[in-house]
């Protein structure tokens, strides 16, 4: 097969870090081609140049031979580069079909001729199975549907190598099946695709080649047929890297926590729990698995106290807490890794020293008397955690905004763990971590476990539910409906339970509407 | 009861309302360029008063009152510009930058005016744009009354705010100001050029405030008088976000302020102390922006300047 593009010993310099070291590339034309490496090895970068949104210290791109200078995303646009980014590239208040058009959009003399336009959008959206509404604001549309208008918008401008920045980082499994299957629709039809990802197991089902960078270096083009889930970890990581999280059997001792016949409605007055029974011993983890947007969320919040339950008992050793609120819950030493680190966990203009005392900025020894912070108390405290942590850099009064997500998720564990915890709920701990960042949270949630903790750990992430938990029980449409010990688990079995299991046999394998649409 | 209803709303006041809007409307037009592009322009106002000063002082010198009206609409532009370069290019804040201009303009119109005409307080007669009479319009009852005659700027006011809706939401121009304001990293993804965009929306919202202003020196009344905006420029800000950042509403939000101005020269004439009197305006602006208004989302990108890398 012949090379499309060739991108040779391209090197951007950041104030500070050298983020690509000459890169050399090449795309053979028509493949799907992965690109990997842990967050900041370079990937977005990369390709931010190839679209034209940076521009290159050094080095030259080859497009179809031909040697070609892009130093905006109009001439990456007009050479056939489409890009869906990672944050997408949206204009929310505007209809799907205006976001399609935009920047090239079909006029009569200054006008906007809808019409052709709109019959133009919907015949790419038959001809590629790209399901949108076209007529919708994007604000009103789930997250598949918009990732799905940004392809359709780069096909629109007649794109012919597609960069899909992190794609899955925001689908659900079934939305992540339905892209991987219009992936291979327009392989079919000639397309080359460059996939951004930092799942090997992603890696392995949809690419055909994959070049893995690190530290703003390429460490090597393979055949993805003739490599392995090791051998590409080693190649991200740079050392060997565990897989498989090592544990010992657990040694569950007294009930700790418990949930009764819990019922939750949202914020919107809709009922998302309906009826959850749930109990963890001293030291166990008790895995949550089920496709996002079943109750978990909101059984979580009622429990940390964010959200009122509606009915149900809620106890930690023996005292209710039901309808007590998050402060009050935060001082029986709850532990809470909430799934959005951003919105919840961190406060993201403050420093490192400041987000390590959230939530106890009000106890001693943060506080002295007359309501006055001890500045020595929590430097001390951050600077102890931060090394403990491995937090990186190791600068306490940096902005928290300015870590990685990896780091940032460091920092927060660091807090939840550092109160030594009776009971701790992880939700989604690892969600847009590279693997060395997921391995560092894994174990020191195994050993928060060790220590005596319940756990309550809600994921995804199937993987992570597999290889973390001691027990496993499925959520779905606000109930649990299976539990078993990990070793009666499986993908399968828990797979088809996740999306309404018993139920989906008696009506003969309808399909059964998930997720977010 | 009906007495004073009809004492208040007649032809009258009604006519006298759609003339005290229409500087309101005309500036909150070019309130909704600039804000459309994402960049706040508090500096409405000084952009009047300048544009007021120019309308005079072209029209006095050339005794063309149409003249009068390009200037008005040229310096107008010229101040956009400056807002646009500071605001655009070297990114001081919005506010600052707008207040800045306010604060200049104010100066200025009065230096120059004493400078030039060596007086203070008021500049001497100018021609001013003709008042017109719509044949037909004028002979329906009720609406002839009230819409049948009027200065041309009135006219041109009402017209103007047809086309701003037009070339918001049918042209392509108008679909990549409003990206622009909303999400400019999405724009320059697209190949728009966000600077570009903004600039020039900037300069068409300063030259339509000139305009506003022309309204009141050289069609409204035919001199300039210190400080003769009087706030007009932010109540035609106010009109901007009562109606939502959309020119329809904001020509309603136009209307109603002009209508408690007018409703305010009648109760003076009850002999309701002024002063108290002339605050109904500004009450019912606040009152209309606090309760009425709803949820209004402006443009997601406004007062944030655009950093590419």
């Amino acid at each position: 097969m012949q090379n499309i593009l060739e991108l040779k010993n391209i090197t951007k310099r950041f104030p500070g870090v050298v983020a690509n070291d000459k890169i050399s590339l090449d795309i053979r034309a028509g493949e799907i081609h992965a690109l990997v490496g842990e967050n900041g090895s370079g990937k977005s970068t990369l390709m931010n140049i190839l679209y034209g949104l940076y521009n290159a210290d050094e080095g030259e791109i080859f497009l179809r031979g031909e040697k070609t200078k892009i130093t905006e995303p109009r001439q990456a646009i007009d050479h056939g580069i489409g890009m869906v980014f990672q944050h997408f590239m949206l204009v929310e208040p505007l209809t799907v079909f205006e976001n399609v058009i935009l920047g090239s959009e079909p006029q009569k003399r200054g006008f906007i001729d809808f019409r052709g336009a709109e019959k133009e959008v919907a015949r790419l959206s038959r001809e590629y199975g790209l399901r949108v509404e076209t007529g919708a604001r994007v604000e009103d549309i789930s997250v598949g549907q918009q990732q799905r208008l940004e392809i359709l918008k780069a096909l629109y401008r007649k794109a012919d190598i597609l960069i899909l920045d992190e794609p899955t980082a925001v689908l659900t499994p079934q939305e992540t099946e339905e892209l991987f299957g219009v992936m291979r629709n327009l392989k079919e039809q000639g397309t080359t695709i460059i996939f951004i990802t930092h799942k090997i197991r992603e890696v392995l089902e949809i690419s055909d080649r994959v070049s893995v960078l690190r530290r703003g270096k390429l460490v090597g083009t393979k055949n993805t047929s003739e490599t392995d889930r090791p051998e590409l970890a080693e190649m991200m990581v740079g050392r060997e890297v565990l897989l498989r999280v090592e544990k010992e059997k657990a040694q569950p001792g007294e009930k700790v926590f418990s949930v009764s016949d819990l019922e939750v409605r949202d914020q919107r007055g809709t009922k998302r729990v309906k009826g959850v029974s749930l109990e963890i011993r001293e030291g166990e983890i008790l895995g949550i698995a089920g496709v996002e947007g079943n109750g978990q969320q909101e059984m979580v919040e009622a429990i940390t106290g964010l959200l009122r339950a509606d009915k149900g008992k809620i106890t930690l050793e023996g005292k209710e807490l039901q309808n007590l609120n998050a402060m009050q819950i935060k001082k029986k030493r709850i532990g809470y890794i909430p799934e959005d680190r951003h919105k919840r966990g961190l406060i993201l203009d403050f420093n490192v020293a400041d987000n390590m005392i959230l939530g106890f900025h009000t106890e001693p020894p943060f506080v002295q008397r007359f309501f006055i912070r001890d500045e020595r108390a929590i430097k001390e405290n951050a600077g102890r955690l931060v090394e403990e942590y491995d937090v990186r850099p190791p600068n306490i009064q940096q902005q928290v905004s300015t870590f990685s997500g990896g780091n940032q998720q460091k920092i927060v564990a660091a807090r939840e763990f550092s109160r030594k915890p009776k009971f701790l709920i992880c939700s989604q701990p690892t969600r847009g971590l590279d693997i060395g960042a997921i391995e560092f949270i894994h174990k020191q949630v195994i050993d928060q476990r060790d220590k005596g903790a319940a756990i309550l750990l809600v994921s995804a992430e199937l993987d992570e539910i597999l290889s973390l938990s001691d027990r496993i029980a499925v959520m779905y449409e606000g109930r649990i409906v299976g539990e078993m010990p990990v070793e009666e688990a499986d993908e399968k079995k828990l797979g088809s339970l996740m999306l309404g299991g018993e139920a989906r046999k008696d009506r003969g394998g309808d399909t059964v509407e998930t997720g977010t649409e | 009861m009906w007495d004073y209803l009809v004492y208040f709303v007649n032809a009258t006041v009604l006519a006298a309302a759609l003339r005290m809007a229409t500087p309101l409307i005309l500036t909150s037009m070019g309130g909704i360029f600039a804000e459309r592009s994402g960049v706040i322009n508090i500096g409405l106002e000084g952009m009047m008063l300048v544009g007021a000063f120019t309308g005079m002082l072209t029209s006095y010198f050339t005794g063309q009152p149409w003249l009068g009206l390009i200037g008005a609409l040229l310096a107008g532009a010229l101040m956009g510009l400056v807002h646009a370069v500071a605001s655009v290019t070297y990114k001081v804040n919005q506010v600052v930058s707008g207040t800045a201009i306010n604060i200049f303009a104010g100066g200025v119109t009065v230096f120059l005016l004493r400078w030039i005409f060596d007086v203070a307080g008021t500049s001497p007669a100018v021609s001013r744009l003709p008042v017109v009479t719509i044949p037909l319009i004028n002979r329906i009852p009720l609406i002839g009354p009230i819409f049948g005659t009027h200065n041309i700027m009135v006219y041109m006011a009402l017209i103007i705010v047809v086309l701003v809706h037009i070339f918001l939401f049918r042209t392509v121009w108008g679909l990549r100001l409003r990206s622009v304001g909303e999400h400019p990293k999405a724009a320059d993804t697209v190949g728009i050029n966000v600077f570009l965009t903004r600039y020039l929306a900037v300069i068409v919202s300063g030259a339509m405030a000139g305009l506003g202003g022309a309204y009141l020196s050289i069609a409204h009344l035919s001199r300039f008088g210190d400080q003769m905006t009087a706030g007009r420029g932010f109540i035609a800000l106010a009109a901007m976000i009562f109606g939502k950042w959309t020119p329809f509403g904001a020509l309603g939000a136009s209307l109603l302020f002009g209508f408690a101005n007018a409703v305010q020269m009648r109760l003076q004439e009850l002999g309701i102390p002024s002063q108290f009197v002339q605050m109904v305006p500004y009450i019912l602006t606040m009152v209309a922006l606090a309760g009425f208004i709803g949820r209004a989302t402006p443009p997601k990108a406004i007062g944030k300047p655009y950093e590419k890398e």
